[in-house]
């Protein structure tokens, strides 16, 4: 359990040279061992959901990517009002005159209601927003919940009691609540209320808040699996090789982490997403005019009794996003582990 | 377990106290006057100095923590305004009453909404978890797991809104949620949660349906319950009295977690459905800037979570006799 990838890297080299016949050409080659990366991508490749939810993730990154060049070829920004501009678009209480929202050959997903912007080019600028601040936070919490719970967990004594008891406050904090009340006090830190606050910084402070919530669960989960990995044999035998603790960290105990770090990592990735957009749903994450999905959604169940197209685009958009991530995320650990048949 | 009970309060008073240091710190020491902001848009230099004594709000910061503590204990009087009894989490800016009063006005809605939820997941969750595990790789199997799996991918926010437009405004087919006592009227109660409730559990079930079919196979997979089945023991049997059992333990430890946080405020759900309990409770105080009850919100859902905390680690115990409580 504690080197997953290593044991299903011996068990198949050991159980290869046992059916060579049975698989036909080469027997020279049934008998070379795998790296537990190739063993992990080859079963990988076989789970056909893995590879399809991979492909719908790689098609949101592409297009957050390319966000510009989408909207240099489609010929619209996410900023402009064209509603208001042009008339014809958008009728006297604001709402789009063309059934669906506003759908068209000019504009694909139909126009926002009253201000009259683009409704596609928003939700392709909102997929880099949304991805920015959820991968950046995804990113850092993943670094800081590694290197804390490792420490704790191989250093043990005050520093870990200390660690343990903070986890034990983080983890007690109602969270969401605590955003929300806690946003507005940061930024009155910062700007005075007539200040325009702007939106690095929000993303920013976003970012901050998430990982400061962000670390403590997988910190917890490595320092147990450290707890156990620092007593076993190849550790106690690097010691007495007189390896120094940073070498015992790095080259013995980490190894065995990759996975575990891994697979938090996919799961905590779409949760994030769905985190931020919470908060600007609840009006204290992206606001005004950054594009970003949480905020159209925002936007959209304030008017959804009269256009009810301005929320299914984000929405559903979000929806296939993270039910596509997660399937990844499922994948992901059942290729790593060896424990699943496949 | 009077012993770990003990311990464990004692743990839980400390997290509380560093909880609720850290939110008045936070919420105390910004620019932002709250004085100011208890006063209103129009006050005069005069009014402002008065609730500022009243507030004891011209002392040190940790002395003013220090009275907001004791008052939990003993009460506070407010010169101008009167008494706040013993539990005294303060005073509201916006409302002048006791927080306290106003928490407990909102909590019976808070809880309807959690617990009636909760019923709804666990029976549906619970149930088509340990269908799909019994029928493991069946088509039953399969789809119980890909529903799941699409619901826990949904946002409240959204589904609960396309709820309300198809079901509630284009159709009709359900009542406009809104909030009602059990007490006064059974009936405007029940119509009133019925899609709030349909709909947070619709998530959770899809989390719960997941964890007991992961849970219950891998109790399956065990050696103990391997060797009851070669000693012949009915398929039945071992399926109910040993991986049941079993996974018991992993439904409750889950379930007290997400009751905590329900019940000190479904923020999202009571936002998407205009619902007046803890959670909405919780916006209004940051539109209104009203710390006072954002700090009681904060300290009493903080409060919450940690019992559930507690009363899940003696649940354990109780369940599983391997796990011995220090």
């Amino acid at each position: 359990m504690t080197n997953p990838t290593k044991a299903s890297a011996e068990s198949e080299t050991v159980v290869s040279p046992a059916t060579p016949d049975a698989a036909g050409a080469a027997p020279a080659k049934a008998f070379q061992g795998l790296s537990p990366r190739t063993i992990a991508w080859r079963r990988f490749r076989r789970d056909r959901t893995g590879v399809i939810s991979a492909l719908v993730v790689l098609f949101f990154v592409l297009v957050a990517l390319t966000a510009p060049l989408i909207s240099a070829i489609y010929g619209k920004d996410p900023y402009t009002l064209y509603g208001q501009d042009q008339s014809g678009l958008l009728n006297d209480y604001g709402f789009p005159i063309a059934p669906n929202g506003g759908m068209s050959g000019e504009y694909w997903f139909g126009l926002e209601p009253s201000l009259g912007r683009d409704v596609f080019t928003q939700l392709v600028y909102g997929i880099r927003t949304s991805l920015l601040i959820a991968l950046a936070a995804t990113v850092l919490s993943t670094a800081i919940g590694a290197a804390i719970g490792v420490a704790a967990g191989y250093l043990g004594g005050k520093f870990d009691y200390l660690v343990g008891r903070t986890i034990d406050v983080l983890m007690s904090f109602p969270s969401t609540l605590f955003f929300i009340a806690f946003m507005p006090v940061v930024f009155a830190a910062f700007y005075r209320p007539d200040e325009s606050i702007p939106s690095w910084a929000r993303a920013f402070v976003l970012v901050v808040v998430l990982v400061v919530f962000g670390w403590a669960g997988l910190a917890r989960l490595l320092r147990g699996s450290v707890l156990s990995l620092r007593e076993r044999e190849f550790v106690e035998a690097a010691k007495v090789t007189g390896a120094s603790p940073m070498r015992i960290i790095f080259k013995e105990i980490m190894p065995n982490l990759g996975t575990p770090i891994l697979i938090q990592a996919t799961l905590s990735l779409p949760a994030l997403v769905t985190a931020e957009a919470a908060l600007s749903f609840l009006g204290v994450g992206i606001i005004e005019p950054t594009p970003d999905w949480g905020r159209m959604i925002q936007r959209g169940t304030e008017i959804y009794g009269d256009d009810i197209t301005y929320l299914i685009f984000p929405g559903l958009s979000m929806v296939i996003f993270v039910l596509a991530f997660n399937l990844l995320g499922d994948s992901v650990r059942d290729a790593l582990d060896p424990k699943t048949k496949r | 377990m009077f012993r770990f009970l003990v311990r464990r309060m004692l743990g839980a008073g400390a997290i509380l106290l560093i909880i609720s240091a850290i939110t008045f710190c936070l919420f105390y020491a910004v620019p932002a006057d709250p004085a100011r902001s208890f006063c209103g848009k129009i006050c005069s230099p005069t009014d402002l100095e008065t609730v500022r004594t009243n507030l004891g709000m011209n002392e040190a910061l940790p002395l003013q923590y220090w009275h907001w503590f004791v008052a939990l204990f003993v009460g506070r009087t407010y010169p101008a305004w009167g008494d706040c009894a013993a539990p005294c989490l303060g005073y509201s800016f916006t409302n002048h009453e006791p927080v306290l009063a106003t928490i407990l006005d909102r909590f019976p809605t808070t809880i309807s909404l959690t617990l009636g939820a909760a019923v709804v997941f666990l029976v549906l969750g619970v149930g088509a978890g340990m269908l799909a595990a019994h029928k493991q790789g069946s088509l039953l199997d399969k789809s119980a797991s890909a529903i799941s799996l699409t619901f826990s991918s949904m946002q409240i926010y959204f589904i609960g809104t396309l709820a309300m437009y198809f079901l509630v405004r284009q159709t009709g087919i359900l009542p406009e949620p809104h909030d009602g006592s059990i007490t006064e009227d059974p009936g405007a109660w029940f119509s009133g949660l019925l899609l709030p409730w349909i709909v947070l559990a619709l998530i959770f079930t899809a989390n719960y349906t997941r964890m007991t079919r992961s849970s219950m196979i891998e109790q399956l997979s065990e050696d103990h319950v391997r060797t009851a089945r070669a000693k012949g023991m009915p398929g039945r049997t071992v399926f109910l009295r040993y991986a049941w059992r079993g996974s018991l333990g992993q439904i409750i430890t889950i379930l007290g977690i997400d009751l905590g946080s329900l019940l000190g405020g479904a923020i999202i759900t009571e936002t998407t459905f205009n619902l007046h309990g803890i959670g909405r409770l919780s916006i209004d105080a940051v539109v209104d800037n009203d710390l006072p009850m954002l700090m009681a919100v904060v300290v009493v859902a903080a409060g919450l979570i940690v019992l559930f905390n507690i009363i899940v680690d003696a649940a354990y115990a109780l369940i599983d006799p391997r796990i011995r409580l220090a």
